[in-house]
């Protein structure tokens, strides 16, 4: 009880070694952003620049990045991702879990189908059907294919499955029409759930490179990591100030978003991790 | 033996769940139809396709049976491919999986940095990927990388990271598990405050004097569930990395970083070889399959108690 | 010198005291029932004895022994848990055997796998399975052995919790509300098979409940805790006849004891026609008057007893709870009448309320009991006002 809490300190000094390795590229991310060249190839390990060069790697990242562009990009099609899928997967979810339904256990195979299939597996077909009614570089290929998340129809039919009958039939006494029952009764009780799969699904596909990368050929449909990763071509060299000061920039919206609302997105991660 | 009036209300009742159903039908066909449409038929697609010679550019196609599976046995890229995706996830998985728990553990029983820690070691799952990748580079950066002017101070010549093909494997290992140890540390987290404090006490009662002790009466059986959860998706997100290889390496040097998802989409959409890349999905559908059915068949029944 | 004491142990958690001082002394094979309301500090001073908390002050001695620190794992103590904290992972045969197997094998034979490749665990493991074999007989649970907690019924792991608390012959066993999951009539059965094993194991226990009537019907002892103070120890006629302070005699019994504020003047407790002679020197002022409602009798003609009317009648079968209020005071008085004694009162109706003054029990402003002469001598025919 009393004298050196060892195991304590113990502990302490094993999170922090772990925090450390976390925040250590986040900050040389920063430290670098800040470095003239000369600067980034002499004194690697100086944390601090020797010549405060942050407004001019800024400066040169935002004259080579259309960053007004990549982010409104990425809100447009994560919105519309995101509103599709909850608008689309909700309506089902109910049926499934609150009326007799007897296309349900069909339903439910499809789904615990569609949970095992990623993008990366129907990108092809997709691609060429794009492809062929000339779709590719729009905002419908980038949203479309993920307009039905089986995911989303997972965690909500295990969150109906919950709620109790009663509040159903209550709502069909009060003279609600199911469409109603759903819009008024349903949706707003399911708030902690659409709030977690919110951060689930803006997370997932904010970050995801692989379909844009497939669809999108035009800087002005490119997402933050498309557009990303067009600048690094772009700048085969090594100019590495400017290049983590668009990394800075196009890091920062996700992240802040996590800072300020982190008990939702770990919530958020948390009860979409563990119903996946 | 029914009489009039019982008729009447079967078919009363009967009525009225024909027309639940109907409205069930009406709220559930968007998600019908968005399925068929964008999983359903793309699967069969690209099963089909798999059996094709279809290029992109090309208007014909014939089907050519077995040849492309029979082509994928022989195609060096290919086998290097697995190979390298198997090395990369026995890599990142098991390290991942075991970090998170243990920062888990560590973290359940700090009181006051507790929060800290736990938004710290989360940051990067809410980062972007593809941006981080780019720091990492830097990082690894064989002269002016931070990484290799430490190991220098310390005497020992830094490797070329990402540059030399014995090592580039293990760098983007590095970055997987940086990336993933936050994921996997929240879901223990999760799992650990389910574990009623009650069971803790009466393991205490009985006799489990040591953490160590209690860890493997209660904590460990009592995480069975999380911990199966963890390694599906752990193993399942490892073989599916994509974004580090397609930024940091293109596959390389010398295809020491090919890995499946990387090849598939090299062969499809660069080489535009839509048939012969619709072959390799179906290899990589497969093995998620194979995992999933582990998890469901093999080790469901082993962790949960109830 | 007891089997077990514990000396002014005091606890709080941030700064909110909840246990006060308490002190307690149970003689070997003695049944101690801990009952107060939710939050008085029962369960933390369960907790203490079992060594999961750690009291601020005071000490714990079993068989004379300082057993403040030592941890739970050696103090050789039994808990039964209000929700049974078996172990899901484990069959009922290996929960039972658990402090066995962490007392008799080393932490190296424990280990899966190794564990069972070392010498010397084989016969040990077979002593245990004995042991595990005789505890289940003697709870009837030999069929439910091989079955997870999830298999089976609240009933059922209540016993396999109290074979794997009983299994070690424990110095001191500790129950913490381990009915309360029960449903009504399992739990009135329970009380009995507990109590039998308990006279078995004869070792000193512990029991906590919120439930009066548990306590008063299982205990040698009943140890009523309200607000982190042990109020009074006493055997169960004592704690519900004899209360020692006014809190105790509000949480015994069914209906509350009727509580009437009176006043002192001269060393006598005085309300309405009552007059209590105190044995004590008490300075003049307000005063508790508390009279159980068994011995409130009611005059249906009114000519007798202080003025007050019914307003509402309870049936309950055997008795009837009459809640009435008197005219001039204001004051609620219940009475528990036998049905013959109700034939004739109607809701609403006005009634005389006769108060037996050798039945009221005097509380000090501060609650203690106050000791009055009609009290202190043997019980006569009670006099009503």
């Amino acid at each position: 009880m009393t004298g050196i809490p060892v195991g304590r300190i113990v502990r302490f000094a094993l999170l922090s070694l772990g925090a450390l390795t976390i925040l250590a590229p986040y900050i040389f991310m920063i430290s670098t952003a800040g470095k003239t060249q000369s600067d980034i190839f002499t004194a690697a390990l100086s944390l601090i620049p020797q010549h405060f060069y942050f407004a001019e790697n800024f400066a040169k990242a935002l004259d080579k990045v259309p960053m007004a562009t990549l982010l409104w990009n990425g809100v447009v099609v994560c919105g519309l991702i995101f509103f599709f899928q909850v608008a689309v997967a909700i309506p089902c979810a109910y049926a499934m879990a609150k009326l007799k339904f007897r296309a349900a256990r069909m339903m439910m195979v499809l789904v615990m189908l569609g949970l095992l299939v990623p993008i990366h597996a129907t990108a092809l077909p997709l691609y060429v059907a794009f492809d062929r009614v000339s779709l590719l570089n729009s905002y419908t290929a980038l949203v479309a294919p993920f307009t039905i998340s089986v995911f989303a129809i997972f965690m909500f039919l295990q969150f109906f499955r919950a709620m109790p009958d009663d509040l159903i039939h209550a709502a069909r006494l009060d003279g609600m029409s199911e469409l109603g029952i759903v819009a008024r009764v349903i949706v707003p009780n399911a708030w902690p759930a659409v709030t977690a799969f919110a951060i689930f699904s803006v997370v997932a596909h904010w970050n995801d490179l692989y379909w844009p990368l497939i669809v999108i050929s035009k800087q002005a449909y490119a997402t933050p990591p498309l557009g990303l990763m067009y600048f690094r071509a772009a700048e085969a060299g090594d100019d590495y100030g400017a290049l983590m000061a668009a990394t800075l920039i196009i890091t920062l919206p996700l992240v802040a978003a996590f800072l300020l609302a982190q008990k939702r997105f770990v919530e958020g991660i948390t009860m979409t991790g563990l119903k996946g | 033996m029914s009489s009039v009036t019982t008729a009447g209300s079967i078919s009363a009742a009967a009525l009225h769940r024909r027309s639940e159903d109907r409205t069930a039908w009406l709220l559930a066909l968007p998600a019908i139809v968005l399925l068929f449409l964008f999983v359903l038929l793309p699967v069969i697609a690209v099963i089909f396709l798999g059996f094709t010679d279809f290029e992109l550019g090309y208007g014909k196609f014939r089907i050519v049976g077995f040849e492309n599976y029979a082509h994928l046995f022989s195609d060096r890229t290919f086998r290097k491919s697995l190979w390298n995706t198997t090395l990369y996830t026995a890599m990142v998985a098991p390290v991942s999986i075991a970090l998170g728990l243990g920062v888990a553990l560590l973290i359940e029983g700090e009181l006051r940095a507790r929060a800290f820690f736990r938004t710290v070691y989360f940051l990067p799952v809410a980062s972007l990927i593809v941006a981080m990748a780019t720091v990492w580079q830097y990082i690894f950066h064989p002269t002016i990388g931070p990484l290799n002017a430490l190991l220098s101070l310390a005497g020992i010549p830094g490797p070329n990271w990402l540059g030399a093909s014995n090592t580039v494997l293990y760098s983007l290992s590095i970055i997987g598990v940086w990336q993933s140890v936050g994921f996997n540390m929240v879901l223990f987290l999760a799992g650990l405050t389910a574990i009623p404090r009650e069971l803790y006490a009466a393991a205490e009662v009985d006799g489990a004097k040591s953490a160590l002790d209690r860890f493997f009466l209660v904590t460990w059986p009592m995480l069975g569930p999380t911990t199966l959860f963890v390694v599906t998706i752990s193993i399942t997100n490892a073989v599916k990395v994509f974004e580090t290889v397609k930024m940091l390496t293109d596959g390389g040097p010398n295809k020491a970083s090919e890995v499946l998802l990387f090849t598939i989409y090299q062969e499809g959409f660069v080489y535009m070889r839509v048939g012969y890349a619709s072959a390799m999905t179906v290899v990589f559908l497969a093995i998620l399959v194979v995992l999933m059915f582990l998890q469901y068949r093999v080790l469901d029944r082993r962790v949960h108690y109830t | 010198m007891g089997a077990l004491s514990l000396r002014g142990l005091s606890k709080a958690f941030a700064g909110n005291a909840v246990l006060k001082g308490v002190s307690l002394d149970a003689e070997p094979g003695e049944f101690i029932a801990l009952v107060g309301p939710s939050g008085c500090g029962k369960s933390t001073l369960l907790r203490i004895l079992a060594g999961l908390d750690h009291a601020d002050a005071g000490e714990i001695l079993v068989g004379g022994k300082d057993m403040s620190n030592v941890a739970a794992a050696d103090r050789n103590v039994a808990m039964v848990f209000q929700s049974y904290a078996l172990y899901p992972h484990l069959t009922a045969g290996q929960n039972i055997a658990v402090p066995l197997a962490m007392k008799r094998l080393s932490r190296a034979q424990r280990l899966p796998l190794i564990g069972s490749l070392l010498p010397g665990q084989r016969e040990t493991r077979a002593g245990i399975a004995r042991d595990v074999r005789e505890m289940s007989a003697l709870l009837k649970i030999d069929h439910l052995l091989d079955r997870k907690p999830g298999q089976m019924s609240g009933g059922q792991r209540q016993r396999v919790a109290l074979a794997r608390a009983m299994v070690r012959h424990p110095s001191i066993f500790l129950m913490d509300e381990p009915l309360s999951n029960l449903d009504a009539n399992l739990r009135v059965h329970a009380r009995g098979e507990i109590v039998e094993l308990h006279r078995r194991a004869g070792v000193p226990t512990l029991y906590v409940t919120h439930d009066q009537a548990e306590a008063l019907s299982m205990a040698d002892r009943v140890a009523v805790m309200i607000g982190g103070h042990l109020l009074q120890l006493a055997a169960p006629e004592t704690i519900y006849n004899d209360p020692a302070h006014i809190e105790v005699a509000r949480f015994v019994g069914q209906p509350r004891i009727n509580i009437i504020p009176a006043q002192t003047e001269n060393g006598r407790a005085g309300f309405e026609g009552i007059r209590l002679a105190l044995m004590e020197k008490v300075a003049s002022g307000p005063v508790s008057l508390g009279i159980r409602p068994e011995f409130v009798k009611l005059a249906p003609d009114g000519r007798s007893g202080l003025a007050g009317r019914i307003e509402r009648l309870e049936f309950l079968g055997s008795e009837v709870i009459a809640h009435c209020r008197l005219q001039a005071s204001g004051d609620a008085i219940v009475a528990k009448l036998a049905p013959h004694e109700a034939r004739d009162l109607i809701a609403g109706m006005p009634v005389g309320i006769l108060l037996p003054s050798e039945q009221a029990m005097v509380f000090g402003p501060e609650g203690r009991r106050l000791r009055t002469a009609a009290a202190a001598g043997a019980r006569q025919e009670p006099a009503y006002v």
